[in-house]
């Protein structure tokens, strides 16, 4: 579109398309290197997304911090909440110390630990295999090679063109016509064929991250129950942005009914992804996740890289090295939830003798507040 | 001609052997880096005991011996801190399955679960226990990569030669720390 653009400017002002042309490769130069260096911060605020401190929902921040020692990352990334009841997650951040995960409370609210850990489990592997880096590499690669086909069929088309009209006279116009046949199937699939790789790419780095995931947690079945409830809501991310969409956890703009092999895709179908983690066993290595990817698939093609299965056999989590506490059940989950957005948003809670909660806005002025449930009066 | 092959020999297998060193630091690196890791989960482990007996002391009128258990087994296993995988498992599974006493018959006190303090001491507890067992699998698995590259050809030359040693497995040793603090609350 900014190519289109572009051109047509420089049709405009310079009297030919190049000099436009290269206004837009710069300006789109320009568009994906910004993109690249601020686009983690610049998608968290068009998410809303808002920052949470340990304080803010220890289990979450712990669940974090455990997936970020069994992946061997530095650094904890941060951690957002998006305010809203759609079922969704996401990483960002282009290098393993800058890095973000996002959820939405709808996730913090549906999910028991085990789930969770298995959520962030794959957020965490995103960033650990540095994915986010990859698809804007990708990105920028096959834009590249979009822009140089539409460029060379232009040239071709309206090279073809002139000499035609010259040559008509004299016959002879075949060849041309063969280039100009070419050039517009070039022209028409350019695009196709490269949208197509960067969804592959992606298909296949959700494939590791889920992977990685029950590597990490060696829980397989805490990602296959959290993506089962995933995909079970129907309700869609409100702010969700077509440039990060392989970053999220399942896709977001995903429909009802979406076919096993879409190949328009950014995410393998999720009961695929789920047969494949609730295959898997043996034990929770790469190479049995790949052995699962295979049995689902009848195929003999591999879906992790070969170089990082060197490692050995990795049993699944040994059942007794956990405490299983009494988790907080779905109410307890839903008020932590909201009382945490509550207080995100700079409302003050406060809560009455008879129980009721009072949620303060951040502009009230008075010193003391009515209980309008029991009429106690509630000093701020 | 003959020169200029085994110049090009000799200059292969030093490269090979420079990269080869690299890759045995970095992974002897990264199990240090591991061990540091299990090292401040435990640390932490101990830090939150004293809390959690102040917490709990009040309620379990009747489990003196329980409570002394652990105070001894932390004491015991801050003691060897500062020794090699080995003897540190041991004393560190003394202490989780002493917590896990406590924390089976914590069922027995509603008063203590309805306590506000100790459910978020639990909550701490608890991911502290996953911590420890995320960074211990962690370390397991850089030292199972270290190890592999110091004893494997071709790498177990330049691991021989520059002095690189296998690492010790930091390895449940103790049969009550697989099944102790498997605790139900239900």
């Amino acid at each position: 579109m900014l190519l289109l653009v572009g051109y047509f400017l420089g049709l405009y002002f310079f009297d030919s398309g190049i000099g436009g042309l290269i206004i837009a490769l710069v300006v789109w130069g320009v568009m994906s290197l910004f993109a690249f260096f601020r686009g983690d911060n610049i998608l968290l605020a068009l998410s809303r997304a808002k920052k949470i401190s340990r304080d803010d929902h220890p289990r979450l921040y712990n669940v974090v911090e455990e997936m970020k020692i069994a992946s061997g990352l530095e650094k904890v990334p941060d951690i957002y909440i998006i305010d809203d009841p759609a079922l969704n997650a996401f990483a960002t951040g282009r290098d393993p110390n800058r890095a973000a995960v996002a959820i939405t409370s709808g996730l913090l609210q549906k999910l028991n630990r085990d789930q969770l850990q298995g959520v962030i489990g794959h957020e965490i592997s995103h960033i650990k295999n540095r994915d986010v880096l990859l698809m804007a590499i990708t990105a920028v690669l096959l834009g590249t090679i979009v822009i140089l086909a539409w460029y060379a069929t232009r040239i071709l088309f309206f090279s073809g063109m002139a000499r035609n009209r010259r040559s008509s006279s004299s016959g002879g116009g075949s060849g041309q016509i063969v280039i100009l046949v070419l050039a517009i199937v070039l022209m028409v699939l350019a695009p196709i064929m490269a949208q197509l790789i960067y969804f592959a790419i992606s298909r296949k780095r959700e494939y590791l991250a889920d992977a990685s995931s029950a590597l990490y947690t060696r829980y397989p079945e805490g990602l296959a129950s959290a993506l089962e409830k995933l995909a079970a809501s129907t309700s869609q991310l409100k702010s969700a942005n077509k440039a990060t969409a392989p970053m999220y956890i399942i896709n977001p703009f995903r429909k009802k009914g979406m076919s096993a092999s879409d190949l328009t895709s950014t995410h393998p179908p999720i009961s695929e992804r789920i047969r494949i983690l609730r295959s898997m066993a043996g034990g929770a290595s790469f190479a049995d996740y790949d052995q699962a990817y295979r049995q689902v698939h009848k195929t003999s093609r591999r879906i992790v890289p070969a170089s990082a299965m060197a490692t050995g056999a990795i049993g699944l989590r040994a059942a007794g090295l956990e405490v299983t506490e009494k988790e907080p059940d779905e109410i307890q989950r839903a008020r932590e939830t909201s009382d945490l957005l509550w207080r995100l948003s700079d409302y003050k809670t406060i809560t009455c003798d008879c129980g009721t909660k009072l949620r303060v806005p951040p502009g009230f002025k008075a010193s003391s507040i009515r209980c309008p449930h029991c009429g106690r009066i509630n000093p701020i | 001609m003959t020169w200029y092959i085994i110049v090009g020999v000799v200059v292969i297998l030093i490269i090979l052997f420079i990269v080869t060193y690299n890759r045995l630091v970095r992974l002897r690196n990264q199990v240090k880096n591991a061990w540091a890791q299990i090292d401040v989960q435990l640390k932490r482990r101990h830090d939150l005991i004293p809390n959690l007996i102040e917490t709990v002391k009040g309620y379990m009128k009747y489990e003196r011996e329980t409570l002394e258990a652990i105070t001894k087994a932390r004491n015991l296993a801050q003691q060897v801190a500062s020794s090699g995988p080995a003897v540190r498992a041991k004393a560190e599974a003394e202490l989780s399955s002493a917590l896990g006493r406590l924390l089976a018959v914590v069922e027995n006190y509603p008063d203590l679960k309805a306590n506000q303090n100790f459910l978020a001491l639990q909550e701490e507890l608890t991911s502290t226990e996953n911590k420890i067992s995320f960074s211990r699998q962690y370390y397991n698995d850089s030292v199972l990569s270290y190890n592999n590259r110091t004893q494997m050809f071709p790498s177990n030359m330049v691991a021989s030669m520059t002095s690189f040693k296998a690492s010790e497995f930091f390895e449940v040793s103790v049969a009550g720390e697989r099944e102790a603090p498997k605790v139900s609350f239900t």
